[in-house]
């Protein structure tokens, strides 16, 4: 802001200074020229990703989306239980992380002191910088076996015999499955949901609560009818960041979801995302439409993840500004 | 009074409620990092530092090659997107106009956005398909692409912190404004810019997906920079997905290796830096 109320300011000196005003031009091309850089990174991605997808796009057409066989030898590709992978295991991971981490919020926000607020924020925000690997790895030797073990089977034994629900937990099972996936996927939401649903709640003014609590709220009441509901936008906004990290999210997924190329309705069979096809096929793929069909996989997931980080983006911009006006 | 006592209640059991959530997700950080070090601290020795891996089924060896190759493709990585993040972040601090500087913006943004793997496949089609080989090249240009929208976001936001009466003193002064922003803005703003860039170098290291075909992986040393190349995150998953005890006993050590040097980078310059800045996301 500050800059460009400056740049709009030509100062007399400047002007009668030719090497100074020549100096000013090229340090505005050259620092223009590499800030391009991120434009053509977007420009060249998105080109390469369409120009190489397409022989798969001429063969399957839109078939490709809707196709749920996938089998190299038969040189048939079809992107289904890919696209369902990732959209189950994102919504069982929203399903855990959303309530555990607005709830975080709220306590964070509400309740603890600021002291003990900001440590617990930042380590909660630590959880980010987590490499995915390390997730991944951990989830391998802990989660796995204990889904194997008893959360499986416990699912399998009660909500699995109501009739109408039992699709979704039948079948064989080996720890490794959609539902698995889902649960590694929830921790690694948390720091988005936390972190910024948290902000947002400390930004509702102050009058807002002592008005709900003047008219005999209980704490609770304030909270989650007053307060919650004001910052709901923002809240909204970073469940889509979450959400956008959870289905591009590749090495955590890929090491516990057990790399089923078949579609199943069964939450604990094992399956596959799109990231997690990809990476376990694209340096072995030799045949150039199965490296065709990856790539087109990139670009749906690449779609995917613009228009949801897009959408967390306008809600959480669209409020700051909202936010800061009632504050003033 | 029923009510009342009713609504007490909820009062008490929801907000013991959010406290639990909150216990829950800190302690997610404790879990991992006790997980880690009772697993892995006993396999960091001399042997895993300077060792390369044996072949599955004997004991012993180490990542030295993960190491170094690692070091290698971060620091093409650094060198690839420091500058280009640090100069693109000076353009929108100070020069770009409102359409320029919102299309900059908006494309790092999604750039940072972009689903590590599918850098990787970018990363392939530009580098390691026209050298045809897998290469620290092809990773490292992986890694940078990452770099440089976190930096060039976090330049810009430090350039726009530094007070307005600093510019206009060093304008008034009769300075050019090239010279105001390389010996007076920059260099004010010079510490966050610093952190910015540790935190975004520190983030890509850990990173294994945009690595995968491209550096590939590598049980001896890579002869040259456009050979396949190793790197811990790759080996990690590897000797993690392995079924021999002895290899997944070294991807704990290399787990706990890894996620000390990204904490042990981010909890220093947090603490440096104050609470001026908050982890890299996205």
């Amino acid at each position: 802001m500050a800059a460009s109320a400056v740049s709009a300011d030509p100062t007399p000196q400047s002007k009668g200074n030719a090497s100074g005003s020549r100096g000013d031009e090229i340090a505005h091309l050259v620092t223009f020229v590499f800030a391009c850089t991120v434009v053509l990174a977007i420009a060249i991605l998105v080109w390469k990703l369409w120009a190489d997808s397409a022989l798969t796009r001429e063969k399957f057409g839109f078939h490709f989306l809707s196709g749920t066989n996938w089998d190299p030898n038969a040189k048939d590709y079809g992107a289904l239980p890919f696209i369902w992978g990732t959209v189950i295991t994102s919504l069982l991971a929203l399903l855990i992380s959303v309530p555990l981490g607005v709830g975080a919020a709220i306590f964070l926000a509400e309740l603890a002191p600021a002291r003990l607020s900001n440590a617990c924020t930042f380590l909660v925000e630590l959880l980010a910088a987590v490499p995915s690997v390390i997730y991944g790895l951990l989830a391998i030797f802990t989660l796995v076996p204990l889904m194997d073990e008893y959360i499986q089977p416990f699912f399998k034994h009660t909500v699995g015999q109501v009739p109408g629900l039992a699709v979704f937990f039948s079948g064989p099972s080996t720890g490794n499955s959609y539902l698995t996936a889902g649960m590694v996927l929830a921790i690694m939401t948390l720091p988005f949901i936390i972190s910024i649903s948290r902000e947002s709640l400390l930004e509702v003014p102050r009058d807002q609560r002592e008005a709900a609590l003047a008219l005999g709220a209980t704490k609770w009441e304030s909270t989650i009818q007053v307060v919650v509901p004001h910052a709901r936008l923002n809240i909204l906004g970073s469940i889509f960041l979450g959400l956008a990290r959870a289905l591009g999210e590749t090495m955590a997924v890929t090491m516990v979801i057990g790399n089923d190329t078949n579609i199943h309705a069964s939450l604990i069979a094992p399956g596959s995302t799109i990231a997690a096809l990809i990476a376990s096929q694209f340096h072995e793929a030799s045949d150039p439409l199965q490296r065709s069909a990856l790539i087109e996989l990139g670009l749906v997931l690449f779609l995917i993840t613009v228009i949801i980080n897009a959408l967390a983006r306008l809600l959480i911009i669209a409020t700051r500004g909202k936010g800061t006006a009632h504050s003033a | 009074m029923n009510r009342l006592a009713y609504r007490k209640a909820v009062n008490f059991v929801m907000l013991s409620a959010t406290g639990v959530c909150t216990l829950v997700s800190v302690s997610a950080l404790f879990v991992i990092l006790g997980f880690l070090a009772f697993k892995g601290g006993s396999s960091i020795d001399w042997a895993f530092l300077t060792k390369l891996p044996l072949p599955t089924g004997m004991t012993g060896g180490g990542m030295a090659n993960g190491i170094v190759g690692s070091a290698l493709m971060v620091g093409l990585a650094a060198l690839l997107g420091l500058p280009v993040g640090f100069l693109g972040g000076i353009y929108l601090a100070e020069f770009a106009g409102k359409t320029s500087g919102f299309v900059i913006r908006y494309m790092a943004d999604l750039l940072n956005g972009v689903p590590s793997i599918v850098v990787g496949i970018l990363a392939y089609m530009l580098v390691v398909a026209p050298l045809h080989t897998y290469s620290a090249y092809g990773g490292g240009f992986a890694l940078g692409l990452m770099v440089i929208p976190i930096t060039l976001r976090s330049t810009e936001q430090f350039l726009l912190n530094v007070p307005r009466a600093l510019r206009e003193g060093a304008l008034a002064l009769g300075a050019p404004k090239w010279k105001v922003i390389s010996t007076v803005v920059v260099p004010a703003a010079s510490k966050g810019i610093l952190t910015g860039m540790i935190l975004g170098v520190a983030r890509v290291a850990g990173e294994t997906a945009p690595l995968l075909f491209t550096a590939l992986n590598n049980d001896f040393w890579a002869k040259s920079l456009k050979q396949p190349t190793a790197s811990l995150p790759v080996m990690i998953y590897y000797h993690a997905i392995s079924l021999y005890d002895d290899w997944n006993r070294q991807a704990w050590a290399a787990g706990l290796v890894l996620l000390g040097m990204v904490l042990l980078t981010n909890i220093t310059v947090r603490w440096i830096m104050g609470r001026g800045i908050s982890v890299q996301k996205g």
